[in-house]
């Protein structure tokens, strides 16, 4: 086996020096009625070559681009990635390192990461940026879990707008079970936005949570939350499934968000059926220190050179133990360092023209669509998604347009039974107009 | 002795990213755009990023450079306690880049991704394999993950019963994260002490496991390297007042094929895919932290469940007793998908790759031991742990020496922990470190321990090859700079 280099002759000399008269031997502190007596049931060990015909012909049953053309956003978005980024990151002294515990041979991932907080605090125009979280639904549970820490556990309540991802407010509900607080959801209003009257009635709220874009598609008024939440000395928490968006539109810091938090994978990452993702975590520099995940500082050393190193520590788990801001030890590294090489890459010349070309994209097939007749039932400003209501028996037309390679948005029924026939539909800067001019015509045909 | 692996070469200074701006550069190629220009509502539109200017070279040059100034696994050997850094296989890389599988969207019709709810549900069952248990969620995105997962699914089948336990017992030598993931399901940590041979006694959980209890977090082999041997007997304990055993696997590199966890009272189990199953470390992430179970813990897992109806696979949401979801998609995918690789590739060389590792780890620690002080003198599985107290006469500290390692080419070993063993050394060789790599790391620990009765300050000054000298962390910490 390529992987494994102890020839027999190695393993008798070893075995040796061990005092052992066989592999078996080592196992002997390990009781007899504890040990497995028989060979796993495991398909025979495959070749190089035969492992890549059958990895190759699963790829092949994946309806994905470019034999497809998919139409779905829902927080995970369709982006070109540059060759670079890619290559770069097949510099496997970024992959195969790990945490950079010991800073002097790690300063390539520490300076990084640096450079990653900066760029991601600029971004969501927030003061600090941790190292990342796993993705945006567990960094939103943690932000929520941060806000309710903030308070010092005296306000208990998290309004929580129903136009976040529906799959992040399940996490969050997840995370939230065992420890008493209370997660109380906001209605949406008929332009597609949060409604934030109700939060008036809430007791005890320690944050109000909004995504904008929202799951709809549509920018939220993160400003209003923001001065909802303050004047009832709560924090204003804002996530995002697609941060490209800020490269056009106003960013939650300059709205006066608390804690921004949210997907990363747009920024150069691979869709990859979800994950791995990056989640985004970023706050006010007053609530570092009770931020979750790593941080990486500036420092010098003993020569006066710059240089970087993991800092805080003592708010995490293996100082902190249970009193830690968070159990999160491995992040999604690698993730962010991607995203980092492609913000540098798209640069804040290219990121503007980017979100543009999103905006104009999503905006150009919503216009088709509305020609031919269908009704957008949200009228509220978007950038590359939105909700198209289809009429009665689309799901036969949605799967004839499978059949044709084409997937039309997804759903949304499951997650909002009110909206029976509406589908989230998204298009990006990877989508031509040939593509959307194609889906319009399967559609009305 | 014979060349130094270590020596030092010509490395790059490289500014910041924002230090090499150069307003209207630009390092991507922006399509042309094929649709008319959608108008703009001021009131919504920002100023956009204050990102910095760069072409395609700029980016390049800047990361490689960064890059060289990294140690990982390819570069050499990494011996990193507790973190099997393992060889990570090439061919896996090129696999996930696959477009099928790397343009995946995750909300795809169950129909249309049949490949990948192919691998998962493939992958579930080689895990329950390996670990002897009945089921797997792959959704934690990392070890953390899946304790935090794991006691959210003790939790919840504590209440399914009725009940509302307040406490879970954590042994010394477990892993550092146990205690925050049980702290975020409510639970109160009660540490058990392992006895004086480095493992847990059964009088010591039953002194302490009591109805208010929810179960214990055992990770074995334990941080020390060790076996915990009376876990059948432990597990007895735990499951007579209505507990349950949670193991955590981060280190299973030493038993696959030689215990099945689920044979020996294990209810629930972690794996580290980044750590076992040799996916790359990331820098410190992405990881994957799949959760594997005993039958009566099965309703609780997390959905959708991946679920195969004759040929087809598809994917299962209702379920009323699940703890909901812990990951907004399917997990780390692209970690999966290297791991059922490895699995494919090794097949029954898994048993060979856990033997190797436990047999490199007792050849470190019968070559080192006359040498460094060996708290625990007993068979070790994959690690072994030393201490710096031979070397206290000369204030030489395993700091000193982990940084001297560095001159000479090795990445140091886990240091300080586990806490139980002051100065702790932690040494995980793992099985894919050549045997001449492995005399190579003894000779320099061995020379690194002369040097510490003979010239001690060169240990103190250490290390110097590196391209940055020892950092001022406690200025970080006091001033933090955070953000550029």
């Amino acid at each position: 086996m390529r992987y494994l280099p102890h020839t027999n002759e190695d393993v008798t000399e070893m075995l040796q020096v061990v005092g052992a008269a066989n592999l078996d031997d080592l196992f002997s502190s390990i009781p007899e009625e504890c040990r497995f007596k028989g060979e796993l049931n495991l398909p025979p060990d495959m070749t190089e070559w035969e492992l890549t015909d059958h990895m190759t012909a699963l790829a092949d049953r994946m309806a994905s681009p470019p034999g497809y053309r998919i139409f779905l956003g829902a927080g995970s978005y369709p982006h070109f990635i540059p060759t670079s980024v890619h290559y770069l990151l097949g510099r496997s002294e970024f992959s195969t390192a790990y945490t950079p515990y010991q800073p002097e041979i790690s300063q390539g991932t520490l300076q990084a990461i640096f450079e990653y907080q900066t760029l991601t605090a600029r971004l969501l125009g927030m003061e600090v940026a941790n190292a990342s979280m796993y993705d945006g639904a567990s960094a939103l549970a943690e932000a929520l879990l941060m806000a309710i820490r903030i308070e010092r556990g005296k306000k208990t309540t998290v309004a929580v707008s129903k136009l976040i991802h529906p799959h992040y407010r399940k996490v969050v509900q997840t995370y939230f079970k065992p420890t008493g607080y209370r997660i109380i959801e906001l209605p949406y209003l008929p332009d597609g936005s949060t409604d934030l009257s109700a939060v008036d009635e809430i007791e005890n709220v320690a944050a109000i949570a909004l995504q904008s874009p929202n799951f709809f598609g549509c920018i939220e008024n993160i400003k209003a939350a923001s001065d909802k939440a303050h004047a009832l000395k709560a924090l204003s928490v804002v996530c995002f499934t697609e941060p490209l968006a800020y490269g056009l539109f106003k960013n939650p810091g300059s709205q006066e968000a608390d804690i921004v938090c949210g997907e990363g994978q747009s920024l150069g990452i691979p869709q990859s059926f979800g994950g791995p993702g990056l989640g985004m975590f970023a706050s006010l520099n007053k609530y570092v220190r009770n931020m979750p995940g790593r941080l990486i500082g500036q420092t010098t050393d003993q020569d006066g050179k710059r240089g970087f190193v993991l800092t805080l520590a003592t708010r995490e788990q293996h100082i902190r133990r249970e009193r830690a801001t968070s159990n999160i030890c491995s992040n999604q590294g690698l993730c962010a360092t991607m995203s980092t090489m492609y913000m540098a890459s798209v640069g804040g010349t290219g990121i503007r023209k980017l979100a543009r070309l999103n905006l104009n994209k999503a905006e150009y097939l919503k216009s088709e669509l509305k020609k031919a007749g269908f009704r957008m039932p949200f009228e509220r400003p978007g950038f590359n998604e939105f909700v198209v209501e289809f009429p009665k028996g689309f799901e036969s037309t949605y799967q004839k347009l499978v059949g044709k390679k084409i997937v039309a948005g997804i759903p949304i029924e499951c997650h909002y039974p009110e909206l029976a026939g509406h589908y989230l539909l998204c298009a990006t800067e990877t989508h031509s107009k040939a593509d959307m001019d194609a889906l319009v015509k399967e559609v009305t045909s | 002795m014979t060349e130094r692996a270590g020596t030092t070469g010509l490395i790059m200074n490289e500014p910041l990213l924002w230090e090499k701006t150069k307003p209207g550069r630009m390092g991507i190629s922006i399509p042309k755009s094929d649709v008319a220009a959608a108008p703009l509502d001021p009131e919504f539109v920002g100023e956009g990023p204050n990102f910095p200017d760069l072409s395609e070279v700029d980016v390049v040059r800047h990361f490689t450079r960064l890059s060289q100034w990294n140690f990982g696994v390819d570069t050499g050997m990494y011996p990193l306690g507790s973190c099997t850094m393992k060889y990570n296989p090439k061919i896996h890389e090129k696999i996930a880049a696959l477009p099928g599988f790397a343009g995946a969207h995750p909300m795809l019709p169950p129909d249309l991704a049949q490949g990948i709810l192919r691998i998962m549900y493939e992958l579930e069952q080689f895990l329950c394999e390996i670990t002897g248990m009945d089921a797997t969620t792959l959704q934690p995105a990392a070890g953390a993950h899946g304790e935090l997962t794991a006691m959210l699914l003790f939790y919840a089948y504590h209440k399914r019963k009725g009940e509302k336990r307040t406490k879970i017992l954590i042994p010394d030598t477990a892993h550092g994260t146990n205690p925050a993931s049980a702290a975020l399901c409510g639970y109160a940590s009660i540490p058990v002490t392992s006895g004086h041979d480095g493992v847990l006694s059964v009088e010591a959980v039953e002194a302490l496991m009591d109805e208010e209890t929810a179960g214990i977090m055992v990770t074995n082999p334990n941080t020390l390297g060790l076996f915990e041997e009376n876990i059948r007997k432990v597990a007895e304990v735990v499951h007579g007042k209505g507990g349950l055993v949670y193991g955590d696997g981060a280190n299973m590199n030493a038993v696959m094929g030689i215990v099945k966890m689920g044979e020996i009272g294990i209810d629930a189990i972690h794996l580290n895919l980044h750590k076992t199953f040799s996916t790359p470390h990331g820098g410190g992430g992405p990881g994957s932290g799949p959760v594997c179970v005993r039958k009566h813990l099965e309703p609780f897992l997390p959905v959708p469940r991946v679920i195969k109806n004759g040929d087809d696979y598809a994917l299962q949401y209702n379920r009323p007793d699940s703890i909901g979801k812990i990951h907004a998609f399917h997990g780390n995918f692209g970690i999966l998908i290297r791991a059922y690789s490895y699995i494919l590739s090794m097949g029954r060389h898994l048993k060979t790759a856990s033997q190797h590792a436990v047999l490199s780890a007792n050849y470190i620690k019968e070559r080192l031991k006359d040498v460094l002080h060996l708290p625990y003198d007993r068979p070790c599985m994959h690690e072994c742990v030393f201490t710096d107290k031979n070397q206290e006469d000369f204030k030489i500290t395993t700091l000193d020496m982990a940084k001297r390692l560095m001159d000479y080419g090795f990445h140091p070993p886990t240091i300080y922990f586990p806490l139980v063993v002051h100065g702790a050394i932690m040494i995980e060789p793992t099985e894919t470190e050549p045997k001449e790599n492995l005399d190579q790391f003894i000779e320099a620990f061995k020379v690194i321990v002369k040097e510490a009765a003979e010239t001690p300050e060169l240990l103190r000054e250490a290390p110097t090859a590196p391209k940055v000298r020892r950092l001022d962390e406690a200025t970080a910490a006091r001033k933090p700079c955070l953000c550029g």
